[in-house]
């Protein structure tokens, strides 16, 4: 892979002319380099009153930098930082906010601005150039470099105490699995956890608006319901942890719309529940026309078919969503009859 | 009191008092004969599915049958109540356009809001559905602010976006935007679950769920809502602010240092 | 400097006291030898040169601005229930995280200008970093000796991206919260081991207790850190490499042209951080960013339609969508190709403009060292491409804001999707192609240019009643910078069969490699510049035409 076997041709020419030739064009070459162009001034380098203008107005935004500072300062004393002003065209606004940011910006945009001004207009704009030197270390240097490195592996007998290389080798590349060994307890193993969810046989589901269990009653043709499992109050600890996996859709479809068997056979009067969380990366998918018995993840576009089985109809998701088994207790409100028979969410490597 | 028996004699004395009179005995009658009003409310309740049914006849049964009963280009309106009609035609989704896209978009509504009462009376009279709503249902009064921002983002962000700015469901279909809907028709569409929308009934979202929705939705979209931190770029989320940024932010930023970097004028050469 | 004179002016005591300080440091760091090198040193103008600095201000400006921000954020997912000032989330329960960020937002004095500009300044050096890379890239700047600080620089862009994922995800409000749980999603699909780096990542279930603060050290500490590290290296190599410049009159491989350090480019730089940290002040004052209080707490099953992360995730984020629903079960086990193709996919395309330059060093052999940059016309096949690679890019950057795409151009957002699974594929082939079509077509006007002359617009009718456009001759310094270019032969693999007659293996890589070139440098690629013969040949002749 070296290109050592490059031929010298195929690389274009170096540019002749040495730094800053001037070279007229002559009738051996047009296309010679003409050397810098010679320098022309400013108004500022030959009109004094031009250059006063320039101070002045270099000057101007310094202090105009000042007085937006000072401006920041009394902004920060006095507005209240509840006031809401109508700023055409931004509309309703903090008026502490627009008027920090304002003064704040200004203050920094002035000092730049006459910093900027003063070098185009009063520093020198004389053009200057400046030798490169080769990145590369003479032939001299380079070889130097290398005999004392050559004496130092020698003289350290490195190459040959293979016995104390190789140990070191060992014991420099062991050392670190503490460090690996430390992170174990960044997290528990997995161990089931994926697998299951709070639902249970017998577990009420709870309307998640009103935190009232649901009758199938409750649920009508075209609508959308979304429940938890009874038991899970907002102000848990592991509120979180749980709705993670626990959130359900109800919805209702007319028995006869229903084409999955399984679907039909674990639905209540064509009431069917199914997991809230997306097989696809876990989103909380719920966008439900009604019409079409189509739901849509807002992350990913990942559309189930809840009429046939949740399947993927469309988008990312590689499975249908897990759907919930339910059924009526003798009080007549609507329970799970176990949990999700498959895990819920994304898919990970032990699902199967 | 001198100056009021002063003027007892006045000739318009006896007009101020018998319209007081009259207005007393308006009032009372008002209170306390319900059973009286009911009937005339019924009388008039007729007059208006009359009426409904002849604006019915010229602008909807095309579509939806001569008795409501649906056809192939529109589906039946038995059941589907007052409230329904009241959200579609009030928010000029029907009558629709014959040919329509993926979904019937929201447009300039073409009835008063006498016809539109009238031809809910009409649909009602169909069959039962729901009512539309009191203002007592969508107003601001009694409702939690915060508690229907947690309904919201249960409910509805996942099609209408956080603040409601509306957003995209499958093949052309979309949730709209609620900015400027009448707070009537957003409680009318969540009872009723217009086009793709699934309804919210009151069974499982109550009244009280709704009205704090309503709030919410009016507190953080509306004319009057405050965006502390400036422009609100659509309030579509990081989309526009990463447009904004490029645009705005590095095309200022490289505008300046087109200006750092550029020559200085030079004097002109006499 | 002569020891008398120095002792003198010292004993009277009568040197400035900056030049007493200065000869106190010298002392002791040996600053007059570093200044000696630098002080005068010669940075070239260009408007272009400046997106780095863009960039390393406003670095600058997030690191002063973060700083501020950990007065007050508390990174803990404790739930709370909320009594500050934001009516429309009295009562809520929320992580600490979240209602200091409120708390931030709404109480601190000055802490919403700070957030935003935080904020703001993260999407502009992202931003810039891009337009940065691509400025080296299509001039060519990564060529030796500056392959190792393009590699600095892309490491920056990377590191940059998921600094600014977690510290979009700290403050736990609804719209982050679903960007992790994506995160997570994709770390579950990881075969073998996925599930436990995400339980080891999450402390356990998501999303736990755990991951604000995680993220949080390594927003703040262990990304910034390197990154800082990696930017002093990037500009000490700057530095040390001298700038590179545009070709020009007086501008040669072997000198650098340009105004000194001290004073215009130390008033113009600095002055330019001034600017930079102004303009997004102003900015900060006008537009809101990420208004967590209107997205709400974070909780795993409520969530927004229009989730996108930031921008420079946006690229990720259209691979996933994009992607079909491809899952195998075998033996027990799940491969999650539908999440695992995009989340191999993203550092693949990143990684191929990173190692471009060595692909490109290997193809031309070429070790010399190159200060002159390219106009990208003259590299056709490099300009195409970048073009290319930029097309994979925004097209995927497209998808990942199908959604937003579909509604606001009354699209299907099926057939959005559809569109930028096959303009994945298709796109860049046809940038390619149009790309390198477009870098000849101009390649041939600068060489009719340089025979020909500039077009001046005048009409001239001659004698015999002919009209013709009369065109002016170039100036020497115009010649010069059109023809300053240089071009490669294409390689050839030369005799297979050596003096003695026998049979050379020819490698499989070095006919790659005479493919490679000839696509690079063959008579398809480029456009033989003007020779001087030809130049002669047509101005002696009978006038111009």
């Amino acid at each position: 892979m070296s290109s050592q076997d490059i031929p010298e041709e195929n690389l274009p020419a170096e540019q002749e002319h040495a730094h800053g030739a001037v070279s007229v064009a002559d009738e051996k070459n047009p296309f010679a380099d003409p050397g810098l162009p010679p320098h022309e001034h400013r108004i500022q380098d030959i009109d004094e009153r031009a250059a006063r203008r320039s101070e002045r107005m270099v000057a101007l935004l310094f202090t105009v930098s000042m007085l937006a500072t000072i401006g920041f300062i009394a902004s920060y004393v006095a507005i209240p930082h509840d006031k809401s002003i109508f700023v055409f065209p931004i509309g309703h606004l903090s008026a502490l906010n627009f008027a920090l940011g304002l003064t704040l910006g200004l203050a920094l945009f002035c000092i730049g601005a006459g910093a900027v001004h003063w070098a185009r207009t009063l520093m020198s704009d004389v053009e200057i150039a400046d030798e490169r030197h080769p990145i590369e270390a003479p032939a001299d240097v380079r070889e130097k470099v290398h005999a004392d490195f050559k004496q130092g592996a020698k003289e350290s007998a490195i190459g040959r105490r293979k016995l104390i290389r190789n140990t070191m080798l060992g014991a420099v590349a062991l050392v670190p699995l503490s460090g690996v060994m430390l992170l174990r307890d960044l997290g528990p193993l997995p161990g089931t956890k994926l697998r299951h969810t709070m639902w249970s046989k017998g577990k009420l589901l709870v309307n998640m608006n009103t935190n009232e269990p649901l009758r199938p009653s409750d649920v009508a043709v075209g609508s959308l319901t979304f429940a938890k499992p009874e038991g899970l109050e907002e102000h848990d600890e592991n509120f979180q942890t749980e709705i993670a996996k626990a959130a359900l859709m109800i919805v209702r479809l007319q028995p006869e719309n229903i084409k999955d068997k399984r679907e039909l056979e674990w639905s209540h009067e064509g009431i069917v529940a199914y997991s809230k969380i997306c097989t696809h990366v876990g989103c909380p998918i719920s966008l439900y026309e009604q019409q079409t018995h189509h739901v849509l993840c807002p992350c990913h576009q990942s559309t189930f078919d809840l009429s046939d089985g949740a399947r993927v109809i469309f988008g990312p998701a590689g499975h249908a969503l897990p759907q919930l088994r339910i059924g009526v207790n003798d009080e007549g409100y609507l329970e799970a009859l176990g949990d999700f028979e498959e895990p819920v969410g994304p898919a990970f490597w032990e699902r199967g | 009191m001198k100056k009021l028996s002063a003027r007892r004699r006045h000739p318009l004395a006896a007009v101020v008092v018998l319209l007081l009179a009259l207005a007393a005995t308006g009032g009372l009658y008002a209170a306390f004969a319900p059973a009286g009003k009911a009937q005339a409310d019924e009388a008039s309740q007729s007059l208006a599915i009359d009426e409904g049914k002849k604006l019915y006849t010229v602008g909807c049964a095309s579509c939806h049958g001569t008795g409501g009963q649906g056809t192939s280009d529109g589906p039946s309106l038995v059941g589907v109540g007052a409230a329904a009609v009241d959200f579609q035609v009030g928010t000029g989704r029907m009558p629709a356009a014959t040919s329509q896209g993926a979904q019937v978009p929201r447009k300039k509504n073409i009835y008063s809001q006498a016809e539109i009462d009238q031809l809910a009376a009409y649909i009602a009279s169909l069959g039962a559905g729901p009512a539309v709503p009191t203002k007592e249902q969508y107003g601001p009064e009694g409702a939690d602010i915060a508690k229907g921002g947690e309904l919201f983002r249960t409910n509805c962000a996942q099609c209408h976006n956080f603040t409601g700015k509306g957003g995209a469901l499958t093949k052309g279909k979309y949730a709209p935007s609620l900015e400027g809907v009448d707070p009537k028709h957003i409680y009318e569409a969540m009872q009723t679950g217009p086009q793709n929308m699934p309804s919210f009934p009151d069974t499982t979202m109550s009244e009280q769920n709704k009205k704090d929705i309503i709030a919410y939705l009016n507190a953080v979209n509306s004319d009057e809502t405050e965006n502390p931190g400036g422009l609100e770029l659509g309030g579509l989320g990081p989309v526009s602010e990463g447009l904004f940024a490029w645009i705005f932010g590095l095309g200022a930023l490289i505008a300046v240092a087109v200006w750092v970097a550029a020559r200085t004028a030079k004097a002109k050469k006499s | 400097m002569s020891t008398t004179t120095s002792t003198e002016s010292r004993s009277r005591g009568k040197a400035p006291a900056g030049e007493r300080i200065a000869d106190w440091a010298d002392g002791r760091l040996g600053i007059y030898s570093l200044a000696k090198a630098n002080m005068r040193k010669i940075f070239p103008d260009h408007w272009s040169f400046m997106l780095g600095e863009v960039c390393m201000y406003s670095f600058i400006i997030i690191i002063l601005t973060g700083v501020y921000l950990t007065l007050f954020f508390h990174p803990s997912m404790n739930e709370v229930e909320y009594h500050g000032s934001y009516v429309p989330l009295q009562g809520q329960m929320m992580s600490e995280a979240f209602s200091s960020t409120l708390h931030i937002s709404f109480d601190v004095r000055g802490g919403l200008l700070i957030r935003q500009i935080h904020h703001w300044a993260a999407l502009i050096f992202l931003a810039g970093m891009f337009v940065h890379m691509m400025r080296v890239f299509f001039t060519g700047a990564f060529r030796k000796p500056r392959e190792v600080n393009w590699l600095f620089g892309f490491l920056l862009f990377v590191l940059g991206m998921f600094t600014g994922f977690t510290g979009y995800s700290l403050p736990d409000d609804l719209l982050s919260g679903t960007g992790v749980r994506f995160m997570e999603g994709a770390i579950l699909s990881v075969p073998i081991v996925g599930t436990y780096l995400s339980f080891f990542l999450f402390g356990g279930e998501f999303p736990g207790g755990d991951f604000v603060a995680r993220f949080y050290s390594i927003h703040i500490l262990l990304l910034p850190g390197i990154m800082l590290g990696l930017m002093v290296a990037h500009l000490i190599l700057v530095f040390y490499h001298k700038h590179t410049q545009f070709a020009g009159p007086g501008k040669t491989n072997k000198n650098v042209v340009g105004m000194p350090l001290l004073p215009v480019y130390m008033a113009k730089a600095g002055g330019f951080f001034f600017l930079v940290f102004g303009v997004i002040a102003v900015i900060a004052a006008i537009a809101q960013i990420n208004p967590i209080w209107a997205m709400g707490p974070y909780r795993p099953d409520q969530v927004s339609t229009g989730a996108q992360p930031d921008w420079y995730m946006g690229f990720a984020e259209g691979l996933i969508r994009f992607m079909p629903g491809w899952e195998v079960n075998f033996w027990g086990h799940t491969l999650v190709l539908g999440v695992f193709i995009p989340l191999v996919l993203f550092p693949l395309v990143l990684a191929l403009i990173a190692v471009y330059p060595f692909i490109e060093s290997w193809i031309t052999g070429d070790k010399r060292e190159h200060h002159i940059l390219d106009r990208p016309r003259n590299a056709p096949t490099r300009t195409a491409f970048g073009v290319a690679w930029i097309t994979v890019y925004m097209i995927t950057l497209v998808g990942g804001g199908n959604d937003l795409w579909a509604t606001h151009f009354h699209l299907s957002i099926n057939a959005v999707t559809w569109f930028v699974r096959i303009g994945f594929f298709v796109g860049p082939v046809i940038a390619f192609i149009v790309t390198k079509r477009i870098c000849l077509g101009l390649q041939r006007r600068d060489k009719d240019k340089v025979l020909h002359g500039r077009e001046t617009g005048t009409i001239k009718r001659l004698p015999h009643g002919e009209f013709i456009e009369v065109h002016e001759p170039l100036s020497q310094e115009a010649l010069h910078t059109l023809t300053a270019h240089e071009q490669y032969q294409p390689l050839e693999i030369g005799p297979t069969v050596d003096e003695n007659g026998v049979e050379r293996k020819v490698k499989a890589t070095e006919k790659l490699r005479a493919k490679l070139s000839e696509a690079y440098y063959g008579e398809e690629s480029q456009i033989p510049k003007p020779t001087v013969e030809e130049y002669k040949e047509i101005t002696s002749g009978h006038g111009h035409h």
